[in-house]
């Protein structure tokens, strides 16, 4: 195991470990519940085709999931800075990127465990309803490649500050322009509209996910996403590790 | 082993460091001393590849920390001021983390964590969170990660910070034990704590070394310009008129003599003890021609030794902090 896999064991531990990681996988776990039940089985839900419920699951799943991929990061290496154990990885042999990218699959392991308990609610819809496996397994493919790219604007943020407030902030900002450029893609006229709407991070994108339809395009989107803010880290801790 | 070429650190437009240079050989235990903030931290620091210096080069068993930082921390074993503990892991947990990071395998990792455990006397403590532990216990918890993957050069920043006495004593302990097998650097700004443990000193004041030796050689340097105490019972009757005064012309004539301090009341110190003592102030040492001088005049030297003998004032002194 390198420097990455000892680094993703110590910072997953650091989730089970502390109440950081329970509390967020709750309140999105509990948020999920209510707004499944609200939207596709509650008595103001209406009529819908199992498809739709599933495809309401989603949408709702992909914000919350976004929510709790801000709240894992931020502390990643803002609570490193302000406890002062970053000095013990700056002085120790291990690369930054072997850091950056230990931190950020240990978040995305923990961020997955949590998108999987909530499985049992498409269960629900395929043995009371009828949908199609594949939409599931869509859906939750979108779900993890979303989660993974707001992580990765986390950890980007986190790597900025030692205050885990003010990388919050920074990771909620960046996070928010990503989606709010699908809405002002509907505003503006073309070319602008084109390139907002291929940087929305909830739109164009996230549609064919939600809807069960996989198209690689939107793959390579949210990978390229990923790599973009994990190396803008890299980058980050780079710089500062000498400092 | 260690080597600094004219290493300098600014922060903006403030120096914090430099320019220094110095070497230090492997095998020995150098410490580091000057007042809080004269840039000790940020000198070792540097040393541990934790701090990029604004120029000069700086070499650790010849190689250049910027050319060569991945192997050079291989070879360095750091603790900060405050130890850099995981408050959510256990003692064990965090050394076995310390020790992969830093290189072992799962297998050396398996055996050393029960010998620095052993060695830091903290094998009590092995499956407690870090977090629960008292300041003692995590400095020397600090210490176990800093020497577990046997490092060639060990860096200690203050490591008896926030320590009470009697773990400053296990503490020094644990340092002495170390020197065998390890190059040492410990830096602090309480002297005792460096003069201890440290074969060398270098004192550091304003992010420059303004002095470095044994602890007996920069007291010799200093001394030099110090003054001496001696009692000396005068020839015939004390408590003679006149006896006093003799003595005083004695020993102001002896070369380099740049002042004689008396008691304040020399008659009545001659009267009780039948000698006085003074003080003499000379620009070098003289505690030889004096002593001859009064011994030829007749006057028996009982006592004699160099005034101001402590290193702290040594140190006061080179660091500007007071009046020596």
């Amino acid at each position: 195991m390198g420097a990455t896999g000892i680094i993703f064991r110590r910072e997953f531990g650091a989730y089970v470990r502390s109440p950081m990681g329970y509390i967020v996988a709750a309140v999105v776990l509990l948020l999920d519940g209510i707004l499944f039940y609200a939207r596709a089985l509650g008595p103001r839900a209406g009529e819908s085709l199992s498809g739709e419920v599933l495809m309401r699951f989603f949408y709702n799943a992909s914000g919350l999931t976004a929510v709790a991929a801000v709240a894992l990061s931020i502390r990643l290496i803002a609570e490193e800075r302000a406890a002062g154990t970053q000095l013990l990885l700056n002085t120790s042999p291990v690369r930054d990127w072997e850091i950056v990218l230990g931190k950020f699959l240990s978040a995305l392991a923990f961020l997955s465990a949590i998108t999987v308990a909530t499985l049992y609610m498409p269960l629900l819809i395929l043995v009371n309803g009828k949908i199609a496996i594949g939409h599931i397994v869509v859906g939750y493919l979108g779900l993890t490649l979303l989660g993974a790219a707001v992580l990765s604007i986390g950890l980007f943020a986190t790597a900025l500050t030692r205050h885990q407030l003010v990388a919050a902030a920074s990771a909620s900002v960046i996070t928010g322009t990503l989606f709010l450029l699908w809405p002002l893609s509907q505003m503006v006229g073309p070319p602008l509209s084109r390139v907002f709407a291929a940087l929305a991070i909830h739109g164009r994108h996230w549609a064919g996910f939600q809807a069960g339809l996989f198209h690689l395009r939107d793959v390579v989107y949210y990978v390229a996403l990923t790599y973009f803010f994990l190396y803008a880290a890299t980058k980050v801790m780079e710089a500062k590790r000498w400092e | 082993m260690v080597h600094l070429s004219d290493v300098t650190k600014y922060y903006g437009k403030k120096r914090a460091l430099g320019p220094v240079s110095f070497e230090i050989e492997q095998g020995d235990t150098v410490g580091f001393l000057g007042l809080n903030g004269v840039g000790k931290t940020t000198l070792l620091k540097i040393l541990a590849c934790g701090l990029r210096p604004s120029s000069g080069t700086v070499t650790i068993d010849g190689l250049d920390i910027l050319d060569d930082p991945h192997e050079v921390r291989k070879r360095v074993g750091y603790l900060p001021e405050l130890p850099p503990v995981y408050g959510d892991m256990t003692v064990g947990d965090y050394l076995h983390f310390a020790g992969r990071i830093r290189g072992l395998t799962p297998e050396a990792v398996a055996r050393r964590v029960p010998e620095v455990e052993e060695y830091a006397r903290i094998t009590e403590v092995h499956d407690v969170p870090t977090r629960n532990l008292s300041q003692g216990y995590r400095q020397r918890v600090g210490v176990a990660q800093a020497i577990i993957h046997d490092p060639d050069l060990l860096i200690l920043d203050e490591p008896t910070h926030d320590l009470d006495p009697v773990q400053i004593m296990e503490m020094r302990g644990m340092i002495r034990a170390l020197k065998d097998s390890h190059t040492i650097l410990i830096s602090s700004h309480i002297l005792p704590e460096i003069s201890q443990t440290c074969d060398r000193l270098l004192i550091l004041n304003a992010g420059e070394i303004v002095a470095s030796g044994s602890e007996a050689e920069l007291g010799d340097t200093l001394l030099r310009s110090r003054g001496m105490v001696v009692t000396v019972r005068p020839a015939g009757d004390a408590a003679a008129t006149g006896a006093l005064e003799a003595v005083e012309r004695v020993i102001r004539a002896v070369p380099g003599v740049t002042g004689v301090g008396l008691p304040d009341r020399p008659a009545r110190a001659m009267a009780a003890t039948g000698a006085v003592t003074v003080r003499v102030d000379g620009e070098a040492d003289l505690r030889a021609p004096v002593c001859r001088t009064l011994v030829e005049a007749g006057h028996d030297v009982i006592g004699l030794s160099l005034a101001e003998r402590e290193l702290e004032r040594v140190f006061v002194e080179l660091v500007g902090g007071a009046e020596a």
